[in-house]
């Protein structure tokens, strides 16, 4: 250690005669470099972040967002590290992707919060009143819709959207909150227990091109498969559905007040419309690998037909069904006579965007646990779901609000925000809001599967009697 | 420090043990480096002072505010401050209280606000800082903070756990060291500025420190010492009640080991009243005084409007210039705590 510092001494020392002072700091900096690279453990000058976040997606980049906006956190030092480029978005491109997501109006809320929200609705982003579910074996159907159809009832926003939304903001702000792209992670080094009074105890993270950081809270906003939660070992329940989402962007027969979204439960899965603007709606067709496949071989007009077709035919319901759905509507009708709603048809497709047609695998999973020492997991980091609710990108926003919140209270209590008793907060807090969601969502996934009689009477009453009571929708 | 202890000895003062811990205490002042004659010259400058500027005397002539069994008893738990499920557990929950606690009473007090830094510009001395538990979250909210206790060990896992974090290495520092010492540099350094004290705090916080001290008196005068005019002085104790006897020494130390057995003597702990009275006679206005409950379930504290185990209590210096006994500027309503 001491022959490494003696010989850079020296030649600075040389230096000083013959470079100009411009120089010499540059000289000093790879000095402490060498000293740094050589001895980490003992570095002093290693940067500690407060926060370090990592996964620049929707989820992460909101989380950044909304720790630096915080009175409570102003000053302290937040990274965002990203894999990806940056996603500007100077000009809104005519043709929409493929991605979207349903925004529900508390993720509104939260986006608003940060600034982003007004950035979305400026760029493009649609909103819908109403939302029709329905079973293809029977005639069962349940909507959703806030009263009188004035109020929104959630958004439908393409996520490159949301992300470049956020991304401006996060350029607004302060010195303290910085963003790093095309950064990739290649080692996480987690701290010993705090008692250990020795060893450095912060998260080390170390990068792609050799630098190590250090911070006193990891987030992982990672994704599915996530890193942050594999290098940590957390038990992970989770599967694969034998299931992939075929997405695309349809172009609408005639152009309509588009503000309906809608989802149909096939026996091979569901389908769902979502609106993305008077002529244009977004395809989201859950299905088997096998089918998924084939639908995306298929040529335009019959890839078209199958979608209307899919929307539209009776083929898949029984004699036997539909006389027991019509009976219990009516007896239904005998005890809430003004309930229930009209069934509608959804607009018929003509076309499809060029090039958009995509397939990726489903799955759901749920991380056993959603904090570490010094770490917490957020979004689909910690859990993933199906897509046929809607929900999965809400879920992630709903957990950057409680964290936000609780870190800005420890933060005003002069806490470590690395410390474990608000993280557990956290946990327990999202983990009641999360499980009872996602096992309904995957409930109703593997109830809507079968084309079993007696499985589609029971969700055929149950989808008819939770639409005539209102309370339970 | 140490030898204090032997003078006490010599005047038959209560409440010591066999001359076995008096000898250990000797070898251990001899290791520090410790000189009986600086103390004693500096002790005499010092009560000289006092009598000069009139303040209040106690019938003793030596005044020494810690107990060297205290100091040995905190000595061997040095190691476990900063585990948070040790013997320390109880301190680290009550951090979600006291806290708050002086942070608010401070806010109240203060003029600016710096969002993300509360106490940012305000010098806070913390008593019997320990293993800075105390220290670290008030450092945290940008106060700068000085801790002292008189237990070396102590100091040094102190020192070593804020090394760690680049914003507390600066703000926070600690120091072995007694607070009459504290308080008699403070002292010899207001000879040429009597205005500018150079070791003049903003506030100063002495948490469960009072119940192991040996000489209140003295500890109220030396706080009075080194606080600004208008200064706060936040003291969090138990008190003195056939109650506190039986929850914080039987249950919690017997019976359920949320305290190391030992840690406390009942009859050092003292009643809010009395702690009040005699602050007020020594130049202090008192604030607030607030309960607190700690629940041994949940390991959680809570305020309460009962002061009969646990209380925490806020008091001003006065202000130098507010003789009639005005209240000085800043508050006098007592705070509601969440």
């Amino acid at each position: 250690m001491h022959k490494l510092t003696k010989a850079p001494l020296a030649l600075t020392g040389l230096g000083r005669c013959l470079i100009t002072e411009k120089h010499l700091s540059a000289v000093n900096i790879i000095r402490r470099g060498v000293m740094c690279s050589e001895n980490r453990t003992d570095c002093s000058k290693t940067e500690v972040y407060d926060v370090i976040i990592s996964g620049g997606g929707m989820v992460g980049s909101a989380m950044a967002c909304s720790l630096g906006m915080d009175p409570n956190l102003a000053g302290k030092k937040i990274l965002l590290l990203e894999a990806g480029h940056k996603k500007v978005i100077d000009r809104v491109p005519d043709t929409y992707s493929t991605r979207v997501s349903s925004i529900s109006p508390g993720s509104a809320t939260l986006l608003s919060g940060i600034g982003a929200w007004e950035q979305v609705t400026r760029m493009r982003c649609k909103p819908y009143k109403r939302m029709q579910v329905w079973d293809a074996c029977s005639d069962a159907l349940i909507t959703f819709d806030k009263e009188d159809l004035l109020d929104e009832m959630a958004y439908i926003v393409e996520n490159d959207i949301v992300v470049a939304a956020i991304t401006r903001q996060l350029d607004a702000m302060p010195e303290n909150v910085q963003v790093k792209y095309k950064t990739k992670v290649v080692k996480y080094t987690w701290p010993m227990p705090h008692h250990a009074a020795e060893s450095i105890p912060w998260v080390k993270v170390t990068l792609a091109n050799g630098e190590t950081l250090q911070t006193k809270l990891l987030i992982g906003a990672d994704g599915p498969n996530s890193m942050v939660r594999q290098k940590l070992g957390i038990p992970t329940v989770k599967w694969n559905y034998d299931q992939s989402a075929v997405v695309a962007v349809l172009h609408l027969s005639e152009p309509t007040e588009n503000n309906v979204a809608w989802q149909r439960f096939l026996p091979t899965g569901p389908i769902a419309m979502l609106p993305l603007s008077d002529t244009e709606s977004s395809l989201v067709w859950s299905t088997s690998h096998h089918l998924a496949e084939e639908l995306l071989e298929l040529d335009e007009e019959s890839f078209i037909d199958a979608i209307n077709s899919a929307f539209w035919s009776n083929e898949n319901q029984s004699d036997l069904i539909e006389t027991a759905g019509a009976l219990f509507r009516g007896a239904l009708s005998a005890i809430m006579p003004s309930a229930g709603s009209p069934r509608q048809l959804p607009p018929s497709v003509a076309g499809i965007g060029p090039k958009s047609r995509v397939m990726f695998p489903l799955g759901v999973g749920h991380a056993s646990e959603y904090i570490r020492h010094r770490v917490a997991l957020i979004g689909d980091a910690a859990h993933r779901v199906h897509p046929l609710a809607g929900q999965g990108v809400n879920l992630g926003f709903g957990d950057v609000a409680c964290l936000t919140h609780l870190l800005s209270q420890a933060a005003f209590n002069g806490k470590d925000l690395g410390a474990i008793q608000h993280l557990l907060e956290y946990e327990t807090e999202r983990q009641r809001h999360n499980l009872p969601m996602m096992t309904a969502i995957d409930l109703m996934k593997r109830l809507y599967s079968t084309n079993a009689a007696p499985a589609v009477l029971l969700r055929t009453f149950g989808l008819q009697a939770t639409n005539m009571l209102p309370t339970l929708k | 420090m140490y030898s204090n202890k032997f003078g006490r000895l010599m005047f038959g003062l209560k409440g010591l043990k066999a001359t076995s811990a008096c000898g250990a205490f000797q070898r251990a002042a001899a290791r520090s480096g410790f000189n009986w004659a600086a103390v004693c010259k500096q002790r005499t400058l010092w009560q000289q002072r006092s009598a000069c500027a009139g303040m209040h005397q106690t019938g003793s002539a030596i005044h020494t505010t810690v107990d060297p069994g205290e100091v040995k008893r905190f000595q061997l738990l040095a190691n476990k401050w900063w585990d948070e499920e040790g013997e320390f557990a109880a301190l680290h929950a009550m951090n979600d209280l006291r806290v708050p606690f002086v942070r608010d009473n401070l806010l109240n007090a203060q003029r600016e606000r710096h969002p993300g830094q509360p106490l940012a510009g305000l010098r806070i001395l913390d008593v019997g800082c320990g293993g800075g538990l105390l220290s670290e979250p008030l450092g945290c909210l940008g106060a700068t903070v000085s801790g002292i206790d008189p237990v070396e060990d102590s100091v040094r896992i102190a020192q070593q756990h804020a090394a760690h974090d680049p914003d507390l290495r600066d703000r926070v520092s600690y120091r072995a060291c007694t607070l009459e010492e504290l308080a008699g540099e403070g002292e010899a350094q207001l000879e040429p500025e009597p205005e500018q004290g150079v070791t003049q705090f903003d506030a100063v916080v002495a948490s469960e420190v009072v119940e192991h001290l040996a000489d209140l008196d003295t500890f109220a005068v030396c706080c009075s010492r080194v606080l600004k005019p208008g200064g706060s002085l936040f003291i969090t104790t138990l008190n003195k009640t056939n109650l506190s006897y039986a929850l914080a020494i039987v249950v919690a130390e017997q019976l359920l080991h949320i305290v190391p057995r030992g840690t406390h003597d009942w009859e050092k702990f003292i009643s809010p009243v009395e702690l009040e009275r005699l602050l007020e006679s020594n130049g202090f206005l008192v604030q607030s005084v607030q309960g607190m409950l700690y629940n041994p379930i949940s390991g959680a504290w809570s305020w309460t409007n009962n002061t009969e185990i646990n209380y925490a209590l806020h008091v001003v210096k006065q202000d130098d210039k507010a003789e009639d006994g005005s209240t000085p500027p800043g508050g006098h309503n007592e705070v509601a705590h969440s």
